[in-house]
């Protein structure tokens, strides 16, 4: 980097910083405590907050809701490395994200490189600015590690395709405005070979959504049907049959998403909060010494991969990045998400075990819990991530 | 900062993996140890270190080094892993220049940085007196006499004891073993009266010594840094050697595991290659993740050090942690994928085994480090 990039980008810092300080209220500088501090976007949304309003609002206007996408499509325009320091500088005051979106973690890129020029104006504009919440159509009930068994059928009709069948395991399918969906559109080719990636409105005639019931007793997942629903063929994303290609692309970035979900490194150390359970000795260490080594080595592997997460994107920047990596990420973020929450379980003891109460604020400890178990296994298994890495890193035979 | 190399630091790889893979292989280590070589490292590979600029990596420009940084340390101290070439880069050219870069006032620096950018002063640090590494723990005595002091007690596991020109001995002046006050660093000639060197020959057949000091005189000009007030700069110093140590157990994982791979990929049992089971590649992909995850955090210590010693303690507590882990689990890994050859003497894996011990030890091991981690978070 020039002399002249690095003083551009210290200018940057310090706006950013300055504009951060003046525009992010301070309700908006704690992590989220509940499904209802996160600002999913959509025309059904609702703020639960003045202050998420508030910080939306600008964060959107900045572009800052997708602060690297072009500013044609509602972006920030940023480079990578502003985006680093934008990044680095919204933690630094524990800036919540304004938006949650599938459209931005894992739609947007894949229409950004396979998207034609009609896709991109109508979709991405609006998923930067949080008007279309969408849901992904990829797992079906006989299709799950193996997903390139898909079943639901898309047969030509003229301009349209008219598509049947049933998706499963879709992430809040009942408050999604659209689907990316992936449908067979040639029975008779290989299973890789006849798959197209499609757009379509979840109000469309023919869509409709069953939540199920999982062990935390939330329900963010659903099964969502396809009755001949009728979708224009300009709605495939990339070419026909070739949507295999799409929907890989797609899970690099749902598997980097993934792997970054937990409270990373914001907050109170793991340590303290098991502390006001557990309780400390005389000299202020925590009153149980194997509890207190578990929590101490993960927090060495939590920090270590904060820092191969920073490590990933500067890759990714240099184009030194192996595509797959975002396997082995995923693989490594889920695990160490699922053993955070055990340590926290262990940490609050009986306390921890109540499950509807005002006290437990509805039992949130133990319902997060249990929402961990799914991290290693949506969006691809530990397992076959660990197979993907062997496969396409490690080069082993006949993996 | 991003944490991948820059095209500078790519490049002094490259040319330190050309000299060191050239030049010493797994073999020369293995020449060095059944030939019982009296130095225990080749004086001739050193001077081509200093030709290059590496004895003096740190040591700044004004003193005839390079005035590189730790980054770019570390960058050296991975090839040495890869081939777990001995040499008295670690001891001399990382802990002990930085020590006295760091610690020693314009004399000491114009007297010995010089002296170890070109290649013709070995100096080394010695600290750990009992068999764990606790460095507030020193109780080696010193004691005022005259314009001097003079040194009393012993230590262990001093790297390259027996060739080294210079020690750098940390020592009480003041206070009891755990203390941070009360400890003084003193620069003693290694062929001082009163000084005794017994080199031991260790699991790795890497260079090190016991030493003991018998009312060992020193004057009032030896001390480096501050008399009682050595803690601080101990930490600096050590922090920088962790780093390197960190850095030369990625180059050996690393090494270990593609030697592993290899094999899975090539040796064959019940008719296929054993690199198709899905035991095995699980293992291996776990394995990689580490290394992987292992490499980032030891480059962001790194990157810390370079940026502020003084505020790298956590960066490099996690990166020598995750280095020790990791590396213990790479060698055992591997020595059991290769199945018997593993356990031979024949086959080199077992030295990677051998010098990832002893790594582990240096500095302190991921059980010290870990704790120092929760110490640091308050719980």
């Amino acid at each position: 980097m020039s002399d002249t990039e690095t003083a551009d980008l210290e200018i940057f810092r310090n706006e950013t910083r300055a504009w951060l300080e003046a525009n992010c209220p301070p309700e908006m500088r704690k992590p989220a405590t509940s499904d209802a501090d996160v600002f999913w976007g959509g025309r059904n949304a609702k703020f639960s907050s003045e202050p998420q309003r508030i910080w939306f609002e600008r964060m959107r206007d900045k572009g800052w809701t997708v602060p690297d996408w072009p500013k044609e499509y509602g972006g920030g325009g940023l480079s990578a490395a502003e985006h680093k320091v934008l990044r680095a500088e919204m933690a630094r005051i524990g800036a919540r994200p304004p938006l949650s979106s599938f459209g931005i973690w894992m739609l947007g890129p894949a229409l950004l490189k396979y998207g034609n020029d009609a896709q991109k104006k109508e979709h991405l504009p609006k998923i930067a600015a949080g008007e279309i919440r969408w849901c992904q159509g990829y797992s079906e009930p006989n299709a799950g590690s193996d997903l390139a068994s898909l079943q639901t059928r898309a047969e030509s009709d003229g301009d349209d395709f008219i598509i049947n069948g049933q998706k499963i395991w879709t992430s809040y399918a009942n408050y999604a405005d659209w689907i990316f969906c992936l449908v067979r559109t040639d029975p008779a080719a290989k299973k890789h070979d006849g798959i197209s990636f499609i757009l379509f409105d979840m109000t469309s005639k023919g869509v409709s959504t069953k939540p199920i019931l999982l062990i935390s007793g939330y329900s963010p997942f659903c099964e969502t049907f396809f009755d001949n629903v009728r979708v224009p063929k300009s709605n495939v994303v990339g070419t026909i049959n070739r949507g295999w290609d799409v929907a890989k692309y797609l899970l690099q970035h749902e598997r980097a998403m993934i792997s970054g979900m937990g409270e990373r490194g914001v907050g109170r150390p793991l340590g303290q909060i098991a502390a006001d359970s557990v309780g400390t000795d005389g000299q202020g260490r925590l009153d149980d010494a194997m509890l207190r080594g578990k929590i101490a080595t993960f927090d060495v592997d939590e920090a270590a991969l904060a820092a191969c997460a920073e490590r990933a994107v500067d890759l990714a920047k240099a184009g030194q990045a192996h595509p797959a990596f975002s396997s082995a990420m995923k693989y490594y973020g889920t695990e160490l998400n699922k053993r955070r929450h055990e340590i926290l379980m262990s940490a609050g003891g009986v306390d921890a075990l109540e499950w509807e109460s005002e006290r437990s604020r509805q039992g949130a400890r133990p319902r997060a819990w249990l929402r961990t178990k799914a991290n290693s296994i949506e969006g691809g298994t530990s397992e076959v991530m660990l197979g993907i890495v062997a496969k396409r890193i490690l080069d082993l035979p006949g993996a | 900062m991003a944490l991948v190399l820059t095209e500078e630091q790519s490049m002094l790889r490259d040319s330190a993996r050309g000299l060191i893979s050239d030049k010493a292989p797994v073999s020369h280590l293995r020449h060095l140890r059944d030939s019982k070589d009296p130095t225990g490292f080749s004086k001739e590979l050193w001077h081509s270190f200093a030709e290059m600029g590496f004895a003096g990596l740190l040591v700044p420009e004004e003193f005839g080094g390079s005035g590189l940084g730790h980054v770019e340390a570390g960058v050296v101290m991975e090839e040495i892993g890869r081939t777990l070439m001995p040499s008295p880069f670690l001891a001399t050219s990382v802990v002990a220049a930085s020590a006295l870069n760091r610690g020693g006032n314009s004399a000491q620096r114009s007297e010995y940085l010089p002296k170890i950018a070109s290649g013709s002063l070995l100096a080394t640090l010695a600290i750990d007196e009992a068999a764990k590494h606790r460095p507030l723990h020193s109780s080696l005595q010193a004691v005022r006499a005259g314009n001097g002091f003079k040194l009393s007690g012993a230590k262990a596991l001093v790297i390259d004891g027996h060739v080294a020109d210079l020690l750098i001995v940390a020592a009480r002046t003041a206070g009891s073993a755990g203390e941070r006050e009360g400890l003084t660093l003193f620069l003693v000639n290694a062929a001082a009266k009163g000084v005794a060197i017994e080199r031991t020959i260790m699991v790795d057949a890497h260079n090190a010594a016991r030493i003991e000091f018998a009312n060992v005189e020193v004057n009032a000009d030896s001390v480096l840094g501050e008399v009682d007030q050595a803690a601080g700069l101990l930490d600096g110093v050590l922090d920088i050697g962790r780093g390197a140590v960190a850095a030369e157990m990625v180059g050996l994982s690393e090494e270990v595991f593609g030697r592993t791979v290899e094999y899975l990929k090539s040796r064959k049992q019940f008719g296929k290659l054993i690199g198709e089971f899905q035991a095995l590649q699980h293992r291996a992909a776990e394995l990689y993740v580490d290394i992987e995850i292992t490499r980032a955090a030891v480059m962001k210590a790194l990157q810390a050090l370079d940026a502020d010693v003084a505020k790298a303690a956590s960066s490099v507590a996690v990166a020598k942690a995750r280095a020790g882990t990791t590396a213990t689990r790479a060698v055992q890994e591997g020595v059991q994928m290769h199945g018997g050859m593993g356990m031979t003497d024949q086959f080199d894996i077992g030295f990677f085994m051998k010098r990832a011990r002893v790594c582990e030890e240096l500095f302190g091991d991921a059980n010290y480090h870990t704790e120092q981690l929760a110490r640091a978070r308050r719980y």
